[in-house]
């Protein structure tokens, strides 16, 4: 048996221990977050509040957690727009390719790609007010036509090969064999572009509440507590720093364990490694 | 003078090669022949120590005064392209598609420093007018080119310094017969001229026979055999070398069983493709790729269809399976029209085996699925034990377990797979099956009992093949009547026999001509043999 590449080892674990993080705060946080006690205010680590506290008396640990579960949803339901609407059409432009409904489908997703993603979400939660669900509608729509050039990129090269010819001997239609042969023979390369897509909507979704236009208060996010900490940043930088460490582990955990998916899931990669 | 003396070879523990030991002489053309699998292009990797990761090779190998086995990698980066160089078997790959050729064939000199960028390029178009193409420019891309001049840039490329041993390993295999006829010439003339040692790996007795001087066979990783190559082949002495040889010109019984009445009609078939877009709106004039086609395919009969890359064929056999439309003329099978709208009932009688026994199959797959996949056709498909007793009996029917069905096709050989393929295409049970290269990418041995299957299974279920090939051999072992194509037409039809005994047609003549022949036994007389 094949060994796993060391960085998804590592990238899962990273992925699991915030997933765990979010799941548990469903359930428990060391303090409420939504109370605000200015007694406990700018709390050092340890003691009471393992993390500290804020300058409304929030513990940071708390405020973490349940951002994590903010920052994962959101980034997570824009994923699902994007393979949900994304990959039936790559896979229908694979299907007809050459034709209209394949030119319409490739040239749309080069208009959605010429926007700049950032700007384009910034405006529209800005036109249909700053909240969690348009947070997701303005980073999803963007996910949209990364996934269906991924899955007609895919499913292109699979058309050519001989049991697609046999299926189609067989009476099978376009729809049928993109159901049954094609989009299980992709799938390896839709999970390792999720895994990206799932980092980059998390630093997205970091982004737009950074600059208050994603989750509102009093829910925390891991942007708005960054935002929040810039003006003590000199006096009490843990308040910035934690929510950004939390940023980039969360980031790079994830996009290391796309890099092991795509060496395990390749077979090329796989030969070549022996 | 290239000596290998008890060369072995294992790749993380597993014997790949063992105790190989030949000689090559200055000037000497050597066939190296083997099965897949046996080790052929491991003993070539293993001399210019190109091997994968965790080889460890055992033994000694000289060209004339180096000891290869003992050289590090920055001495054998000299000596690779310069005293021995290699070519491959698909040009279409083995060249950098965004260089021009003649870059490419520059490259050789520039590294080895044998001469200054402006000389390379005279020596590198000197090489190229050698190989046969002055009138190819030096700036033009591979892409530019067909299969045959490319594997001529290989060529250029690789005798560009003048090397001692020039290792061609399956060097023709990829091309079509008159182009191979080409290059094994210009290879013998080079070797001629050049003086130098050539090492042929291939697994073509005939082209070895016409080619070499001697000759080894190899097996799982040891050489049976080997000699001056007429003796060899004439003596036979071990079983391997006579199997070899009985299979590469083997003929299955077959009976004559031809009915009269036609099951499948092509008459005046014309299939055109858009022609090259030359503008934003502009295309050129449709390229016509089957260009009035007309013949029968009779109940029991076994039809071969023979022609060169780009004749046509292919197109053809996707319009007779009714997965494109044809522009002209008609196909009927069983007197009804066959196209891209024909019922599921018609297309669950006319089947289809293709060539690539590991791309035949979606490799998430298990057998009975894959195997049950034409079942779709049928108005109440079978389901359950029905099902997999249906499946079961195709199985049988290739000679494969029944309990191969929970199987995926990666834990199968290349000839189980194309008897999985062929139990796919008798589910239905087909009057017509179209037999697409169906043989051409199995190892002579696995291509004989194929070969064997299919006729037992012809007699067996009274089928009608259309044997589509671009292998003449295997034609004339396997079909009644023959048709030959070129460019999109068919040029000569006949008994299969006679077309190949008097071919009338310039095109039938000169592609007989071009394919290699093992002879050496006919020449021999029958107790010879015994």
């Amino acid at each position: 048996m094949s060994r796993l590449p060391a960085s998804l080892i590592f990238g899962a674990a990273v992925s699991a221990v915030f997933l765990l993080a979010a799941l548990v705060s469903f359930l428990w946080v060391p303090h409420d977050v939504t109370n605000l006690v200015i007694a406990n205010r700018l709390q050092p680590a340890g003691g009471a509040f393992v993390l500290g506290t804020d300058q409304f008396g929030r513990d940071i640990l708390s405020m973490l957690m349940v951002g994590a579960r903010t920052s994962i949803a959101v980034a997570l339901v824009a994923v699902g727009i994007g393979i949900v609407l994304g990959v039936p059409l790559g896979l229908a432009a694979a299907a007809t390719r050459g034709s209209l409904l394949d030119e319409v489908i490739m040239r749309g997703n080069d208009l959605i790609f010429a926007f700049p993603s950032l700007v384009i979400a910034i405006l529209i939660t800005a036109v249909f007010g700053p909240s969690a669900l348009n947070a997701i509608l303005a980073i999803g729509i963007f996910n949209i036509p990364v996934f269906a050039r991924v899955a007609r990129g895919g499913a292109l090269s699979l058309w050519t090969l001989d049991y697609i010819l046999a299926a189609r001997t067989a009476g099978k239609g376009k729809l049928r064999i993109s159901a049954e042969h094609i989009l299980p023979n992709i799938a390896n390369l839709l999970i390792v572009q999720a895994t990206i897509q799932f980092s980059l909507g998390i630093l997205a979704e970091a982004a737009l509440s950074y600059v208050g236009l994603g989750a509102q208060p009093p829910t925390p996010s891991w942007g708005r507590m960054l935002a929040e900490a810039q003006t003590m940043i000199y006096t009490h930088p843990m308040l910035a720093v934690l929510p950004g460490l939390a940023i980039v582990l969360m980031v790079l955990g994830l996009n290391l364990m796309g890099d092991g998916l795509r060496d395990l899931l390749d077979p090329r990669l796989r030969r070549a490694r022996g | 003078m290239i000596e290998i003396e008890h060369l072995s070879l294992a790749i993380h523990d597993t014997p790949i090669l063992s105790d190989v030991s030949l000689q090559i002489g200055k000037g000497e053309i050597f066939g190296l022949v083997g099965e897949s699998g046996s080790g052929k292009s491991m003993t070539a990797l293993g001399l210019m120590q190109l091997l994968p990761d965790g080889a460890e090779l055992v033994g000694q190998a000289r060209l004339d005064e180096i000891d290869l086995l003992t050289k590090s990698e920055a001495q054998m980066c000299a000596l690779r392209g310069n005293e021995l160089s290699m070519i491959f078997q698909e040009p279409m790959t083995a060249l950098n598609p965004v260089q021009t050729i003649g870059d490419q064939v520059a490259e050789t000199l520039l590294i080895h420093q044998a001469a200054k960028p402006s000389g390379a390029r005279r020596i590198a178009r000197d090489r190229l007018d050698r190989v046969g193409l002055s009138h190819i420019g030096m700036d033009s891309y591979p892409h530019e080119l067909s299969g045959g001049q490319r594997q001529r840039v290989c060529i250029a490329a690789a005798i560009a310094l003048h090397p001692r041993l020039l290792i061609a390993d399956e060097p023709t295999t990829a091309l079509d017969v008159t182009t191979q006829a080409q290059i094994l010439d210009l290879l013998k003339e080079l070797v001629a001229e050049e003086d130098m040692s050539l090492l042929l790996i291939t697994h073509d007795l005939a082209v070895v026979a016409d080619m070499a001087d001697r000759i080894a066979v190899m097996q799982t990783g040891q050489i049976v055999e080997q000699g001056p190559t007429a003796d060899v082949l004439r003596e036979q002495r071990h079983p391997y070398t006579r199997a070899l040889f009985e299979a590469s010109s083997h003929q299955p019984e077959r009976q004559d069983q031809a009915a009269p009445e036609p099951l499948l009609q092509v008459r005046d078939v014309v299939r055109t493709y858009p022609g090259r877009r030359n503008g934003l709106i502009q295309r050129g004039a449709p390229v016509r790729a089957v260009d009035g086609v007309s013949f029968d395919l009779h109940a029991g009969e076994s039809l071969g269809l023979v022609g060169e890359s780009g004749c046509g064929k292919s197109t053809l056999t996707r319009a007779i399976l009714g997965l494109e439309p044809v522009q002209g003329g008609a196909i009927t099978a069983f007197g009804k029209e066959v196209g891209p709208e024909m019922p599921n009932a018609l297309r669950s009688g006319i089947q289809v085996v293709f060539q690539d026994p590991y791309g035949s199959f979606n490799p998430r797959w298990r057998v009975e699925r894959l195997v049950a996949e034409p079942f779709h056709l049928m108005p109440t498909p079978p389901s359950g034990a029905e099902r997999r007793d249906r499946v079961a009996e195709a199985l049988s029917a290739v000679q494969l377990s029944p309990d191969d069905m929970t199987k995926y096709p990666h834990e199968f050989s290349g000839g189980q797979r194309q008897r999985i393929a062929i139990a796919r295409a008798l589910i239905t049970h087909p009057d017509i099956i179209v037999l697409d290269e169906a043989v051409s990418a199995l190892d002579v041995s696995v291509r004989a009992r194929i070969l064997d299957l299919l006729a037992d299974l012809q007699e067996q279920l009274k089928l009608s093949y259309l044997f589509i090939s671009h292998d003449l051999t295997v034609v004339r072992a396997i079909t009644d009547r023959v048709l030959v194509m070129q460019a999109g037409k068919i040029v000569e039809e006949g008994d299969t026999e006679t077309v190949f005994s008097a071919p009338r047609h310039s095109y039938t003549q000169k592609l007989l001509a071009a394919a290699p022949v093992l002879d050496i036994a006919k020449e021999t007389p029958l107790d010879a043999l015994v």
